[in-house]
């Protein structure tokens, strides 16, 4: 899922000071799984937002609302009909979901609540972990299913670096080293031999590096 | 010999390489370089520059080399991946070949996080290995990395690094064959500490016949006291300290540490020297540079052999 | 057992101390509460096992929300009792109001207006 981080209470009230009337929006999907924008994130938030009006003596009115998720059309929809009554929306989702809004409601400023971080996956409750960065050229298959992209700090192609120790990267004694995991998977695998191939220089056109990206399927288009 | 190098020369010769480096300043004083230059003079076959080691911003390896060939030395630009594209990688090897740079030691780089600037952004369009790769394609291929090709090859001798003591052991081996062939023709270690591991090494190295293909520079550094030798030991990644380096050290008293971490790295050397495939010494004596010569000369390195 | 405790502690039961979510605790604060705190198993004797250790996690939370919002982390506290010692709840009670008391009224004056009550949930 993608994985964020809700911004400091300081900073999000910060952004809320010129307004009185909020409509606060989270997400059922991404950042419900991460615990950052759910409903139950969503609850919390606002329900620190107004104490920290009341000790102030301030008012503040903060619609909770979660939707389904907030990068399609047909759920941002849903807030049509009242998001008039508000001054601002504050949005929990992801990165995508907050511009989607912001979007849609053209006249309301659109604040966001959370810094999105990367694509990543539940190592146990509480817990997430990068795995994927999206540069749009997967090579999984030759490096034992673990990506030297996202996984190594340096995101060397023909790995390691001399900075890996005990399995651990130099960067943080806590982050494994990307390419120690490929080793040992390409071990498991019986296909340690894919080691000694040299992977060429990245074609980095399908990542970020080559501009805003779409995806389109004709066939599917009405 | 394919190119002008002092390094290439001397091991056609079938000759031992000195080596050592210089650390540029962190400023745009030239005297530095001068002065670090005048300490090597007669001492080194060609020497290092180094390019933002642990991510400090420094001046630049490139235009300290070019001071260190005005003074008559065959400078070794250290490129690392950290802080170029492919573009500006390529441009900066043109150059080196334009302003009579004869060696390049190609580099992953250590992670931004460890310097200065740990709030930049790490480029790392290419790795350690692919640049080597790219240095080779413009020599002898005369083609950019886009498939173009190059009006004026730039002729520079290609080395890179490698850490025998960085895990996982058994990769760094099939990870030199790589660099080999990739088109590495000259490598530094890591400084060496642990002779058995080391030993270990070089017999992997040498069951792949890489050793015929790459002259191996093997790495040294004195320690000048038991808290470096400790430093090292515990907070350098990838260094290998045996406890048994830093009891002797500890059964000198204080003042005489500095003169028996010189002794030991003599002693490096010259069983460095007995280890076949060894076929040189790359001797790092960080901000001690003044050192180098009294080592060279107590290990029976000088005088060089000039051209 | 009969014995006295402060008749400003309002108790609200619950199964298991594990119930208690964070959103409870905050709307008790939002409706004018100076102080709450959970009476608990012993640990390693929760009947639902580990609903007291959630709860102690939960209650560790919320003081770090409480010190965010202004109000202080001491109006939040996790107390852990069998319940066979009412001394010891009586004690809880005494200790948990003068704990209070000595920080002060909640600056939170008034009772909160939430209009999130009916509407709040998924659209």
């Amino acid at each position: 899922m993608i994985v964020a981080n809700r911004k400091t209470l300081e900073e999000i009230l910060v952004m809320l000071k010129p307004y009185k009337k909020v409509l606060l929006l989270g997400c059922n999907e991404c950042v419900t799984v991460c615990a950052t924008g759910g409903e139950r994130e969503v609850g919390v938030l606002a329900s620190e937002i107004r104490l920290s009006r009341a000790k102030e003596g301030q008012e503040i009115e903060v619609r909770e609302q979660t939707l389904e998720r907030q990068c399609d059309h047909e759920y941002i929809d849903q807030v049509r009909p009242f998001v008039g009554d508000y001054e601002v929306i504050l949005s929990m989702a992801c990165g995508a979901g907050i511009q989607y809004v912001a979007e849609k409601y053209r006249t309301k400023p659109v604040l966001p609540a959370v810094n999105t971080t990367f694509l990543g996956v539940t190592l146990e409750q509480g817990v997430w972990s990068e795995r994927c960065q999206g540069c749009g050229e997967c090579i999984l298959h030759l490096t034992g299913g673990i990506c030297p992209v996202a996984r190594c700090a340096k995101s060397l192609l023909n790995g390691p670096c001399g900075g890996s120790s005990n399995g651990k990267c130099e960067v943080d004694k806590e982050v494994d080293c990307g390419w120690q995991l490929i080793v040992d998977r390409l071990k498991e695998l019986g296909q340690l031999d894919r080691y000694e191939e040299i992977i060429p220089v990245k074609d980095w056109r399908s990542s970020r590096d080559g501009g805003p990206r779409k995806r389109t399927r004709e066939d599917l288009r009405l | 010999m394919k190119t002008k190098s002092n390094i290439e020369r001397i091991l056609e010769s079938g000759g031992f390489v000195v080596t050592s480096e210089c650390g540029p300043p962190r400023g745009a004083d030239a005297e530095v370089i001068r002065r670090k230059g005048k300490l090597l003079q007669g001492v080194v076959d060609a020497v290092n520059v180094t390019d933002n080691q642990t991510s400090v911003v420094r001046m630049s390896s490139f235009s300290a080399c070019i001071i260190l060939k005005e003074m008559g030395f065959d400078p070794i630009l250290q490129m690392v991946c950290r802080d170029r594209n492919r573009i500006a990688i390529q441009s900066d090897i043109l150059g080196a070949g334009a302003l009579g740079i004869n060696n390049i030691l190609c580099l992953s780089g250590d992670h931004q996080k460890f310097g200065d600037h740990s709030m930049a952004k790490n480029v790392f369009d290419m790795d350690s290995i692919q640049l080597i790769n790219t240095v080779r394609m413009l020599r002898d291929d005369g083609k950019f990395l886009g498939g173009e090709e190059v009006k004026g090859k730039p002729v520079l001798f290609i080395g890179a690094a490698e850490n025998p003591f960085a895990d996982p052991f058994e990769i760094r081996a099939a990870r030199l064959g790589k660099k080999v062939r990739a088109g590495c023709e000259f490598l530094q270690t890591q400084c060496i500490y642990n002779l058995e591991r080391f030993s270990k090494w070089m017999e992997m190295v040498r069951e792949r016949g890489l050793h015929e293909r790459c002259a191996i520079l093997a790495g040294v550094t004195p320690f000048k006291s038991v808290g470096m030798a400790k430093y090292m030991k515990n907070s350098v990644p990838g260094m290998d300290v045996p406890d048994e380096l830093i009891d002797r050290l500890k059964s000198v008293p204080k003042e005489k540490q500095s003169e028996e971490g010189i002794k030991m790295c003599v002693e490096t050397i010259q069983k460095l020297r007995e280890i076949p495939g060894v076929r040189g010494i790359h001797i790092m004596a960080i901000e001690w540079e003044e050192k180098v010569s009294e080592i060279a000369k107590a290990a029976g390195l000088l005088p060089r052999p000039q051209p | 057992m009969r014995l006295s405790y402060p008749t400003n502690v309002k108790i609200v039961k619950v199964p298991c101390t594990g119930r208690v979510d964070v959103l409870l605790i905050l709307h008790a604060f939002e409706s004018g509460v100076d102080g709450v705190y959970l009476a608990g198993c012993l640990e390693g004797e929760c009947h639902f096992l580990r609903g007291n250790l959630r709860a102690k996690k939960r209650v560790q939370y919320v003081k770090t929300l409480l010190e965010e919002v202004g109000l202080g982390s001491g109006r939040v506290e996790m107390y852990n009792m069998s319940s066979a010692q009412g001394q010891r709840f009586a004690e809880v009670a005494r200790e948990m109001t003068e704990k209070v008391r000595a920080l002060g009224p909640s600056p939170v004056k008034k009772k909160v207006k939430r209009e999130s009550s009916g509407v709040r949930g998924r659209g």
